[in-house]
């Protein structure tokens, strides 16, 4: 009798502790529910429908929207292009970010400063820095092409922007520009998580800086290099405001990205929600994909308690 | 037991918030390919009893939609509450606006979309309001073209754009050409630009060329063969013909051009059309076609003097690109009655006159273009005179195929002008494709 009330009891506590435990967890289930699964689920209702930006939703389809957007040539266009971004900016981008790092990673009064001035870009949105470059490549406003025509690169009156080539890298430095700072303080942070008695022991065993830098710094951060490097792939094969606001995707479609040919197969030439919902479907998939291999390729993986 | 049933009470909240949202963005579902008919009828000058009406106009065309609206708001009960939208939010926004039912009562688009807005049912039908307009024969005919659709009439002109050729008579002078004459054939344009061309000052060209725009491109080129008495686009819009003998000349004449020094303006094959008025202003230009709207302000302040002819057709001839935007009811008004009374009123000449001519604009009704102008420069009676012959392309995917970024025909034009020439036909096939989507 009393084992039974005592269970009563403990089962009566535990439907309370679930209780709370469920009253706790709603807010941020809802808020995953609709922020993030709502959308991805609608996504991909809209990509198995016939549903145009100004027809609205006129039925099932598939797998109509899917071929249609592999068939397009712009596609293939559009991924190579974003790859090679992707492959420019991250090179470019992640030795920059380390050299700052390990530049001004001890706490002294210029470094400070310095932190502070390479960070600075990074306060700026994409969209507005995009803004601000554009002012300095266009040929009636901006001083770059002064500059170039009085080295003899460029004529006066062509624009940076104008070549496919120039167009690619206006865009790359503007990126560098913009996230240098930003990765630069995480990994600051990730260098500053090594223990200071590693670097003592390396100093008595005698490694020089070289040595104490591959054989210590490096591999205690390779976790954050690969946080970075995920991030910056992921951001690169999603770029879409810096070439929105740069170049349009031009000149002749040559700086397509494929978030770019989303918005224009909803927006501006195919005016088709469905299409674009196909082309973002297949470059989720691509991403989790990616971001999987990448991890295993770092090493990084959940490590067990 | 308790556990099972939270995480059923979950699944279902989950379920109806997915309903919920996914129903939302169903509920504002049109179909595609009705047009909106109202049923009541209107009085032939609409309805005027102070309602408030809303208004999206886009934003290139501020001056000319903030006439209209101020002029209609001080001598009418009903007021216009005008939206300017940026160029290119316009498709998007209306979209959106579209499937959830919140439309202004009065949308101004690019005439060039109209066709495809028309098709998707976004105007209302005003086919007995049209046709029911005293003076209907006096308006410009292409934009309420542009939005016809199987006889019923949705538009009607907002605000004219024309393109015109023009030319630095100053430069004319030096090259030792006529400055009071401009050229009369697609050859004479090519030799009086290759002669301002041959006095090789610095930074001066010949002629410019748009040559990553579109919609600028059609603007300058497509009058060429309209006033040589040819089409750009098959009756149907779903061809387009720009691989003809004469389309292939006018390439010819222009990519001689660009092969010989300063014969077009330095940063015309990367021309993205966000400055293409501006080398001709800046006076580095001898001859080229040219928006209307960018002309009449340079009669008073550039330094040098400014020449207006109609674009002249391939072997004689003239036309222009009738561009602007066209007005409609959108399927969302409630108030179509004063929305009309706005319509009527504005294609009457005293409006015409008042918001358009008195303000160097060009109007939509013909009397107003022959006897609304007695003070204003001769040229711009010139500019005006080729509406008469302008025409505006009709197809549901114009946009996409000319007037996007990347389209067909922009690459049709770098292959021609700047490339080895040699895919006009292929590139053409091209624009026929996305035509005929």
């Amino acid at each position: 009798m009393t084992g039974t009330r005592a269970t009563v009891r403990r089962s009566s506590a535990e439907r309370r502790d679930n209780q709370r435990g469920w009253a706790w967890a709603m807010p941020t289930t809802l808020f995953l529910l609709i922020l993030f699964i709502a959308p991805v689920i609608l996504v991909v209702v809209m990509s198995v429908s016939k549903w145009t930006l100004l027809g609205g939703d006129t039925g099932t389809n598939f797998p109509d929207n899917f071929t249609k957007v592999l068939s397009d040539p712009l596609l293939r266009q559009s991924t190579w292009f974003t790859l090679k971004y992707t492959l420019l900016t991250t090179v470019v981008l992640m030795p920059i970010a380390l050299g700052l790092a390990l530049l001004v990673q001890e706490a002294r009064r210029w470094n400070n400063i310095l932190r502070t001035a390479i960070l600075l870009p990074s306060a700026l949105g994409i969209a507005s820095a995009s803004l601000l470059f554009y002012a300095l490549y266009s040929p009636q406003m901006g001083p770059i092409n002064p500059i170039l025509a009085r080295t003899g690169l460029m004529d006066l009156s062509s624009s940076v922007l104008g070549t496919p080539g120039g167009a690619l890298w206006a865009t790359v430095i503007l990126v560098v520009w913009r996230f240098a700072g930003y990765y630069m303080l995480l990994t600051m942070v990730g260098l500053q998580a090594i223990p200071a008695d590693v670097y003592e022991a390396a100093r008595i065993d005698g490694a020089n800086r070289w040595n104490t830098f591959r054989s210590i710094t490096f591999p205690l951060l390779r976790p954050t290099i690969a946080m970075t490097m995920i991030m910056s792939i992921t951001g690169s094969l999603l770029a879409f405001e810096q070439f929105y606001i740069l170049t349009k995707g031009g000149p002749n479609n040559s700086t397509m990205t494929v978030v770019l040919l989303i918005y224009k197969y909803a927006f501006e030439t195919k005016k088709d929600l469905g299409m674009a919902a196909a082309l973002s479907v297949l470059v989720l998939i691509a991403l989790v994909v990616l971001n999987a291999l990448q991890l295993r390729a770092m090493g990084v993986e959940d490590e067990e308690d | 037991m308790i556990i099972r049933r939270s995480r059923r009470l979950a699944a279902i909240a989950a379920v109806a918030v997915l309903a919920t949202m996914v129903t939302a963005c169903g509920t504002g579902s049109t179909g595609s390919g009705a047009g909106a008919s109202q049923s009541q009828s209107i009085p032939e000058a609409g309805v005027d009893d102070g309602t408030t009406l809303t208004m999206w106009s886009r934003a290139p065309l501020e001056a000319q939609a903030k006439h209209a609206v101020e002029a209609y708001n001080s001598t009418h009960k009903n007021q216009v509450s005008l939206e300017l939208l940026p160029n290119d939010d316009v498709e998007g926004k209306v979209g959106a606006a579209l499937q959830t039912n919140t439309l202004p009562d009065i949308l101004a688009g690019d005439v060039v979309r109209v066709p495809y807005w028309a098709q998707q049912g976004i105007f209302q039908d005003l086919t007995t309001e049209i046709n029911g307009l005293p003076n209907k024969a006096d308006l410009q005919q292409g934009h309420i073209d542009a939005g016809t659709v199987n006889g019923a009439e949705y538009t009607l002109p907002f605000v004219t754009d024309i393109s015109v050729m023009v030319w630095n008579k100053d430069l004319y002078k030096q090259a030792g050409l006529d400055p009071d004459k401009g050229p009369s054939t697609v050859q004479e344009f090519h030799d009086q630009a290759a002669a301002v061309a041959k006095l090789n000052k610095s930074g001066v060209a010949g002629t410019y060329v748009p040559g990553q725009s579109g919609g600028a491109l059609v603007f300058q080129l497509f009058p060429m063969l309209w006033g040589n008495g040819e089409q750009v686009l098959s009756q149907d819009g779903k061809q387009s013909l720009m691989a003809s003998d004469s389309a292939k000349k006018i390439y010819t004449v222009y990519r001689d051009l660009a092969s010989a020094p300063n014969g077009v303006g330095a940063g015309s094959k990367e021309e993205t059309g966000a400055t293409w008025t501006a080398p001709f202003q800046d006076g580095k230009i001898g001859v080229m076609p040219y928006p209307y709207t960018a002309v009449s302000s340079l009669f008073k302040n550039s330094p040098f003097d400014v020449g207006v002819a109609p674009i002249p057709g391939v072997n004689g001839g003239s036309s222009t690109f009738l561009g602007g935007d066209a007005i409609g009811v959108t399927r969302s008004s409630s108030h179509v009655a004063q929305a009309w009374n706005f319509m009527a009123w504005l294609m009457t000449e005293d409006a015409q006159q008042k918001v358009f001519a008195d303000n160097n604009d060009t109007a939509s009704n013909l009397k107003v273009l022959e006897s609304g102008y007695s003070k204003a420069d001769p040229r711009t009676v010139v500019a005006n005179s080729t509406i008469k012959t302008g025409r505006t392309p009709v197809s549901v995917n114009f946009n996409e195929a000319f007037n996007a970024a990347g389209s067909p025909w922009q690459l049709l034009i770098q292959h021609a002008i700047w490339g080895d020439g040699s895919t006009v036909d292929a590139d053409n096939t091209a624009i026929t494709t996305v035509l005929g989507q």
